[in-house]
């Protein structure tokens, strides 16, 4: 790890931080060589006969081998999932149904360690994260829609709900554990079956999944893992046996799938890009308000789709704040993902990082003012350091569209309208954040933002019981909640 | 040559709260009356004219949408004689008035139905209110005209949207009709706009409008697959409701919104 021991020179802060790596074992997992498809209960080698390799983003190393699903898989996934909705699997009581989503909610927090670990090594996020968020909270949602399997009457009085049938479920690659579970586990709870696509560069999670399911139990078949690239979504997409399409990743991809569907009778819920304007007033709680921008931006490299990727700052404080945030960002750790102490991991593909470099690129060429703390970034890997640009026209790029990278743009406001004003002046709407101290205001704010999560005084909070999800070109229907079960159910 | 000779009425749009002709000058015949045939830019227009009266309406109190929704009510009970001339009759319009009256009655009580208060596993408050989602266009059922109408419009008016209606094309005159009731009410200008003409013409302008959020299929026929597809290209809601009327109707309308906030001394 000696290219990962480095010496960083905060910029805007006067101290010099000195930190002992102490990265977490890889050990606690194995990966196979290479890893099939998952239908029907097991490991398949996929009939298209494609492989392809899949990365540690962090250094650019080979994990393993994966299948491409090609579309006789895809049909082949699709007629499992089916065969195990027909033959026991939608006429099982919702109270044993419960039963095999708690077994998996028991597993993943049995093997823990060994899913953070993964998700780190895939994904490029620091070990914090998957350890801390990612993991427990993937393993709370299946805790949480288990306890629905058996209760699904009382969410939706006079309304006799049923399941849909087979679900076709795309994830991105920003949280691949933590998306499945969002999507998998209200799936199950309604009493459908699945078959999931995780995303080209991070499979590995769900795979380890596919373990999971077969440790608990699950019958071959309710679960079904195929992985690939966006042909293999595009053939789950028009499979005329899908009953239904949840899909998580850009707004581009989200709308195709939109047209793709139109008239065929599946059911659709998007949960797609956004800008969310993080809002800081003047009477706001600075140092907390800078622990918010961080959390907000800087989380997961800034790879989420709630990311605060716009700071709107009121005037007054505009100085100040900026400069309490420099100073922060020079204490950031950027570097080995595996690292207990690392705030921000690696970018996740090389072709994340071109997106993020040309987009930089663009704010600096549209006259925005660029700050970057002084770090040394491994040379082998895909890596950014954290950025703030000031000095943002609402017009500029980066200001419009989404970056997905450790970028914030700056602008300010002088009146509560004028935040309102400009946070909403966005085709996104997936969420928002508040900063001040004065009640009224929080709710007065979260009232006109048009986003589907406004944070008051916190950011990028999640919990299985909390609905998420987009207004506008965000996407629409919720996942997490009893509002997340709609989504799987029909009703009579 | 003796004895007074009626006014006749010109059936006309309702647009912004105004009963224009169509920009186009075009008229079709429906029902035994020249019906005006709205253009493309009247359904553009009466995007404008939903959207400009959008912050008023989502922004009354739910008490007050409830008060306004039964004053359609009243207005609408007025005219039944009138109406019933324009539909299948005297039973249609009474159903009509009485969902009327149900949806006005469900205004202040959606987001103890469809919200909630979420159990987090944290110090935080976290709660869930369900909002309008914005400007919304309705392709109203061809028949019942009267009942069929009035069930889709107003459950998307009692969760808070500004609404454009593309009527029915074979019996338009009872969206004429409920348009003057409509106007005659305490409804804001442009909350409720109706158009009559070619549907085929109309639906897609609406569904693939960049400033409608969400577009109701429900009775788009053999058009909604069209219709669906052209709805991507801003993520646009799209709505397959039923002819009943529920909770869930209106819900099809709405947006959730979650707040967290952090709990602390």
């Amino acid at each position: 790890m000696a290219d990962l021991d480095r010496t960083r020179v905060p910029a805007a802060a006067p101290l010099a931080w000195e930190y002992a790596p102490a990265p977490e074992s890889r050990d606690v997992v194995r990966f196979q060589e290479r890893y099939g498809l998952f239908v029907g209960g097991e490991l398949v080698d996929p009939r298209s006969a494609e492989w392809y390799s899949t990365i540690e983003p962090a250094n650019e190393d080979h994990l393993a081998d994966i299948a491409l699903a090609g579309e006789e898989d895809v049909d082949l996934a699709v007629r499992a999932a089916r065969d195990a909705f027909e033959n026991g699997w939608s006429t099982l009581p919702g109270s044993e149904r419960a039963k095999y989503v708690f077994r998996i909610a028991r597993i993943l927090l049995e093997r823990s360690r060994e899913f953070a670990v993964a998700e780190s090594l895939n994904s490029g996020k620091p070990i914090k994260e998957s350890r801390d968020v990612d993991v427990p909270i993937a393993a709370a949602h299946f805790f949480y829609y288990a306890g629905w399997a058996d209760k699904l009457e009382y969410a939706f009085p006079n309304r006799r709900p049923q399941p849909l049938g087979v679900a076709g479920q795309i994830i991105p690659w920003n949280f691949p554990l933590l998306m499945l579970a969002w999507k998998i586990a209200p799936a199950l709870a309604c009493g459908n079956t699945v078959v999931l696509k995780p995303s080209h560069t991070t499979p590995l999670t769900a795979l380890l999944f596919a373990d999971a399911c077969r440790q608990a139990g699950l019958p071959p078949g309710v679960v079904n893992i195929v992985t690939g690239d966006g042909r293999t979504g595009a053939a789950i997409v028009r499979h005329p046996d899908v009953d239904k399409i949840a899909f998580t990743g850009s707004t581009g991809v989200g709308k195709d799938i939109q047209r793709a569907i139109a008239g065929t009778g599946k059911r659709l819920t998007l949960e797609l890009g956004g800008k969310a304007a993080n809002i800081v007033f003047d009477d706001a709680a600075l140092d907390q308000a800078v622990e918010g921008i961080v959390n907000g931006i800087f989380f997961n490299q800034g790879e989420v789709c709630c990311a605060g990727s716009r700071l709107l700052v009121q005037e007054s404080v505009h100085e100040q704040l900026i400069a309490k945030l420099k100073r922060r960002m020079g204490t950031l750790r950027v570097g080995d993902p595996l690292d207990k102490n690392t705030d921000v991991g690696a970018i996740n593909s090389r072709e994340q990082l071109e997106r993020i470099e040309e987009l930089v690129e663009s704010g600096r060429e549209e006259g925005a003012e660029i700050f970057q703390p002084e770090c040394v970034l491994p040379e082998r890997g895909f890596w950014h350091a954290p950025t703030v640009f000031t000095n943002v026209a609402q017009s500029y790029r980066i200001a419009q569209e989404e970056i997905f990278g450790p970028v914030l743009s700056v602008l300010t406001f002088r009146t509560p309208e004028e935040a309102v004003e400009k946070a909403n002046n966005t085709a996104y709407g997936l969420s928002a954040g508040v900063w001040t101290e004065k009640g009224a205001r929080i709710f007065w704010m979260a009232e006109r933002l048009r986003a589907g999560v406004v944070w008051g005084n916190t950011f990028n909070r999640f919990d299985p019981a909390s609905p998420f999800g987009g207004y506008k070109e965000s996407g629409f229907g919720r996942e997490g909640g009893r509002h997340g079960l709609e989504a799987y159910l029909r009703f009579e | 040559m003796s004895g007074r000779l009626p006014v006749r009425k010109t059936y006309k749009l309702f647009i912004g709260g105004a009963f224009p002709r169509s920009e186009s000058g075009r008229t079709f015949e429906a029902q035994g009356q020249n019906v005006a045939r709205a253009s493309r830019k009247d359904a553009r227009d009466a995007v404008k004219a939903a959207r400009g009266a959008f912050a008023t309406w989502s922004g009354a109190t739910a008490y007050n949408r409830g008060q306004v929704l039964y004053r359609l009510a009243e207005m609408m009970e007025a005219r039944s004689a009138d109406l019933a001339a324009t539909c299948s009759g005297a039973d249609e319009v009474e159903a009509a008035v009485d969902r009327v009256v149900w949806y006005a009655g469900w205004t202040d009580k959606l987001s103890q139905v469809l919200g909630a208060s979420n159990a987090v596993a944290g110090p935080y408050f976290s709660f869930s209110v369900p909002e309008p989602t914005g400007v919304v266009a309705i392709v109203v059922p061809e028949s019942p005209a009267l009942l069929g109408l009035v069930s889709r419009v107003a459950p998307a008016l009692a969760g808070g949207n500004a609404v454009v209606a593309v009527a029915s094309e074979s019996h338009p005159l009872a969206a004429i009709e409920l348009a003057e009731a409509a106007a005659t009410s305490d409804l804001p200008a442009g909350v409720l706009n109706i158009l009559t003409g070619r549907r085929a013409e109309l639906a897609p302008v609406l569904a693939a409008h960049m400033d409608v959020n969400a577009i109701d299929v429900t009775g788009a026929g053999e058009v909604g697959a069209e219709l669906e597809a052209l709805a991507a290209d801003n993520v646009k809601r799209v709505v397959h409701g039923g002819d009943g009327q529920s909770p869930w109707e209106i819900s099809a309308f709405l947006e959730l919104k979650t707040v967290w906030h952090p709990i602390g001394t």
